[in-house]
C-alpha cells in the first residue's frame, strides 16, 4: 500500500484552475519530484499536501489516514522553503531546535538531536550563528535540518534551491539526495529545473496546466517522453511532423522523405505522428552532393554552440530545424555553411500520434 | 589611517542644525535657572519646587501609568490586526492607513468632545477615572505612530513564510506569534511604544477638557503663577523624552534586526 496518496486533488483560485484533479501515490522513503514551468500547480500540490491550502476536491492520505482536513501544525510534515525561512530572531542550533521544544522534548535529547542534525547537514561549525550572518547555502542547510529535526512523516521541497547559484545548487542537491537516502524519509520535492529533478529523484511527475503529464522514473521520462509536452519538457528534442506511410515496414514520410523507424511498426497507414529524436542520437556526415542517404535528412549547418565536451549544432533542414550534438573534438570537421547529412537511428528514435496518445512501447501514465 | 575629511559646508549644516535644537534649550535652562525674587541667575529653586512638590511626582506617575496603559492595550489590539491584514487579509492594509490618519486630520478639541457624548452613559469607573476614559481616547491617539510602526516592522520580514515555516513544525497560532512574530518585529513595537509614550507624556487637550490632572495639565498650573518652575517642568519633560528614546536605542541594539536580515537577501 502506497503511504502518501493524494486522491483526484483539484482546487481553483476563481476562473484559474491550479490543479485539475491529481493523483500521485508514493511508497514509504520514496524521493518523488515534481517537475513542471511556472504556473502548473506543482507548489499549490505541495502546499496542499503540507496543509497551507485546502483542496477544493480530493484527499490527501499519509499510511492510510486522511489528513485533507487537519491544520498543518498537526500534520508532522518537515517543509523546505523556496525563500528563506529561518526565524532571524534565532541561532541555527536554536532555529532546529524550535520543533522539538514545540514538542516538549527533553533538553538533553534536543541538544544531542540538534547536534547530529547540524553535523549533518556540515553545519556543527555554525551553530551559534544568526541567519544574516549565513550564507543562503547554508541558511538552507540549516532549513532542512530544521525540517528534520521533528522526524517528519513527509518532507517537502519547495524549490528550496532556486535562489542559490549554480555550483551551490548542484552541491547541495547531491546533499539532499545523501541524507534522504541515509535517513529513509519520504520526499516529496517541487522544481522547474529538470536536471535537478531528474538526477536526484526516484520518480519525476512531469506536469502542466494543473495535471500530472506523466510519472516515471528519471531514465524513462528521459528515453520514453509519453506526450509532446514531457518530449519538450524533459531533455532537447527533434520533433519531426510525418505521415505513417507503411505500418508493417515502420516508414513514415517526413517532408518528402521516408524514414524507417521501429515505433511505426504496427501503425495505420495515413496516421499523423511526430517523430521524436534526442540531439545525440542524430550521426551527422558531410554532405558533397546534397543528397541524403538512407533514413537521413540533408541541411546545413547554421550555427555552434559550445557547451563542454559535445557542442550543439543547429542544421537547417528542408522543412523543420534539427538540433544535433556531436563530441567538441568532432566539430572542426563540420563548420558553420556545410551542407550535412543527418542519420535517423531506426531503433531509439520515439513516436507519438498527434492526437497526443502515447506511443504503444511508452509506459502507461496511468501504471503507477 | 588616513582622517575622514568633512566637507566646510556639512560642519556649517551641522551648526546651524545644532543650534536650531540647543538655542531653545539652553534659553529655558537659563530660565529655569533664575531666582523668584531677583529674576537673576542662576539658583536651583525652581527644581527644588518641583522636585519638593507632590503633585509633580502624582502627575508624572499618573503620566506614566497612562501611556504604559496606552501602550498595553494598543500592542494587545493593533500587533494581533496588523499581523492578520498582512497575512490573510492585505486588501484591507490601505483602509486601516486611511483609519489611521484620522487621528491627524481631526483635532484634538473635535475628538475629545466627540467622546466625551459618546461616553457619556458609560459607567463611572471608566468616565471618571483617567485610566478608563482617557487611555481610550490615547489608544485613539497614539493609533497612527502604532499602526504605521508596526506596519514598516511587518513588511520588513516575510511573515508568510516565517508563519508557515512555524506551523510546520506544529507550532499554534499563538506560539508563532510570541515567539516567532513578535521578536522580529520588536524594535517596531518598540519605536511604536516610545512615540507612544511621548504622546502621552505631553498631551494637554484632551487631560484638560476632560478636567484631569495629568502631566501636562500639571506644566500649566505651574506656568501660571511660577514661569521658571514651568521652565524646569518643560526641561525635565525633555529628558523624560530622552530617557526613552536611549531606552529604545539600547533594547533595540545587539541583536539581528530585520533590516540587517533583509540586507542580506
Amino acid at each position: 500500500m502506497a503511504y502518501l496518496e493524494l486522491q483526484e486533488l483539484r482546487r481553483a483560485f476563481g476562473p484559474v484552475v491550479a490543479l485539475d484533479g491529481i493523483d500521485v501515490s508514493m511508497d514509504r522513503g520514496e524521493f518523488l519530484s515534481l517537475l513542471g514551468p511556472s504556473g502548473c500547480g506543482k507548489t499549490t500540490a505541495l502546499r496542499l499536501v503540507a496543509g497551507f491550502d485546502r483542496p477544493d476536491a480530493g484527499s490527501i492520505v499519509i499510511d492510510g489516514k486522511d489528513v485533507t482536513r487537519i491544520a498543518p501544525s498537526r500534520r508532522d510534515m518537515g517543509m523546505v522553503f523556496q525563500a528563506y525561512s529561518l526565524f532571524p530572531n534565532m541561532t541555527a542550533e536554536q532555529n532546529v531546535e524550535f520543533g522539538l521544544r514545540i514538542r516538549k522534548n527533553r533538553r538533553a535529547a534536543r541538544r544531542k538531536r540538534v547536534s547530529e542534525l547540524l553535523e549533518l547537514v556540515g553545519l556543527g561549525h555554525a551553530v551559534k550563528r544568526y541567519p544574516h550572518q549565513l550564507s543562503g547555502g547554508m541558511q538552507q542547510r540549516v532549513a532542512l535540518a530544521r525540517a528534520l529535526a521533528i522526524e517528519p512523516r513527509v518532507l517537502l521541497l519547495d524549490e528550496p534551491l532556486s535562489a542559490l547559484d549554480a555550483k551551490v545548487r548542484v552541491q547541495l542537491r547531491e546533499e539532499i539526495r545523501r541524507i534522504q537516502t541515509q535517513l529513509g524519509i519520504t520526499t516529496l520535492y517541487v522544481t522547474h529545473d529538470q536536471e535537478e529533478a531528474l538526477s536526484i529523484s526516484d520518480h519525476v511527475a512531469v506536469m502542466s496546466s494543473g495535471r500530472i503529464e506523466q510519472i516515471g522514473t528519471p531514465s524513462e521520462m528521459y528515453r520514453a517522453p509519453a506526450t509532446p509536452f514531457v518530449a519538450e519538457f524533459i531533455g532537447t528534442m527533434n520533433r519531426l511532423e510525418a505521415v505513417v506511410v507503411d505500418g508493417e515496414r515502420g516508414e513514415v514520410e517526413h517532408g518528402g522523405t521516408r524514414l524507417t523507424v521501429d515505433a511505426a511498426r504496427g501503425r495505420s497507414r495515413g496516421e499523423r505522428v511526430l517523430v521524436l529524436v534526442r540531439p545525440e542520437l542524430l550521426e551527422l556526415e558531410p554532405s558533397t552532393d546534397g543528397v541524403g542517404s538512407d533514413n537521413s535528412l540533408v541541411g546545413e549547418v547554421i550555427t555552434h554552440t559550445f557547451l563542454g565536451s559535445v557542442t550543439r549544432l543547429k542544421i537547417l533542414g528542408r522543412e523543420a530545424e534539427l538540433i544535433a550534438d556531436v563530441p567538441t573534438a568532432r566539430v572542426d570537421s563540420l563548420p558553420v555553411g556545410l551542407p550535412v547529412i543527418a542519420h535517423v537511428p531506426v531503433a531509439g528514435t520515439r513516436l507519438l500520434s498527434l492526437s497526443e496518445r502515447p506511443a504503444s512501447d511508452g509506459p502507461d501514465p496511468g501504471d503507477r | 589611517m588616513r582622517r575622514r575629511w568633512i566637507a566646510p559646508s556639512a560642519v556649517v549644516w551641522l551648526v546651524v542644525a545644532a543650534a536650531f535644537f540647543l538655542i531653545p534649550l539652553i534659553a529655558t535652562l537659563l530660565f529655569s535657572l533664575k531666582s523668584i525674587q531677583t529674576g537673576k541667575c542662576c539658583t536651583g529653586a525652581a527644581y527644588s519646587f518641583v522636585i519638593h512638590d507632590d503633585q509633580f511626582w502624582s502627575t508624572i506617575r499618573l503620566s506614566f501609568q497612562l501611556a504604559l496603559e496606552t501602550i498595553a492595550i494598543s500592542l494587545l489590539l493593533f500587533v494581533p490586526t496588523v499581523y492578520l491584514v498582512h497575512l490573510k487579509m492585505p486588501r484591507l492594509r490601505p483602509v486601516l492607513g486611511f483609519m489611521a490618519l484620522v487621528p491627524f486630520v481631526v483635532p484634538p478639541i473635535v475628538l475629545v468632545v466627540g467622546l466625551l457624548n459618546l461616553y457619556k452613559g458609560a459607567p463611572s469607573w471608566f468616565y471618571a477615572k483617567p485610566y478608563g476614559f482617557l487611555a481610550a481616547a490615547y489608544v485613539i491617539l497614539a493609533f497612527p505612530y502604532m499602526f504605521f510602526a508596526l506596519d514598516a516592522g511587518f513588511r520588513s520580514i516575510d511573515v508568510h513564510t516565517l508563519t508557515e515555516a512555524s506551523q510546520s513544525l506544529g507550532a499554534s497560532w499563538l506560539t508563532t506569534l510570541v515567539r516567532v512574530i513578535l521578536p522580529n518585529i520588536r524594535v517596531a513595537a518598540l519605536g511604536g511604544s516610545f512615540l507612544t509614550l511621548a504622546i502621552v507624556m505631553g498631551e494637554f487637550t484632551m487631560a484638560s477638557l476632560s478636567a484631569f490632572r495629568t502631566f501636562p495639565t500639571y506644566i500649566q498650573f505651574v506656568n501660571e503663577s511660577q514661569p521658571y518652575a514651568a521652565a524646569a517642568l518643560s526641561l525635565l519633560s525633555f529628558l523624560i523624552v530622552w530617557a526613552a528614546m536611549l531606552a529604545l536605542l539600547f533594547v533595540g541594539r545587539g541583536r539581528p534586526r530585520p533590516a540587517q536580515l533583509a540586507a542580506t537577501r
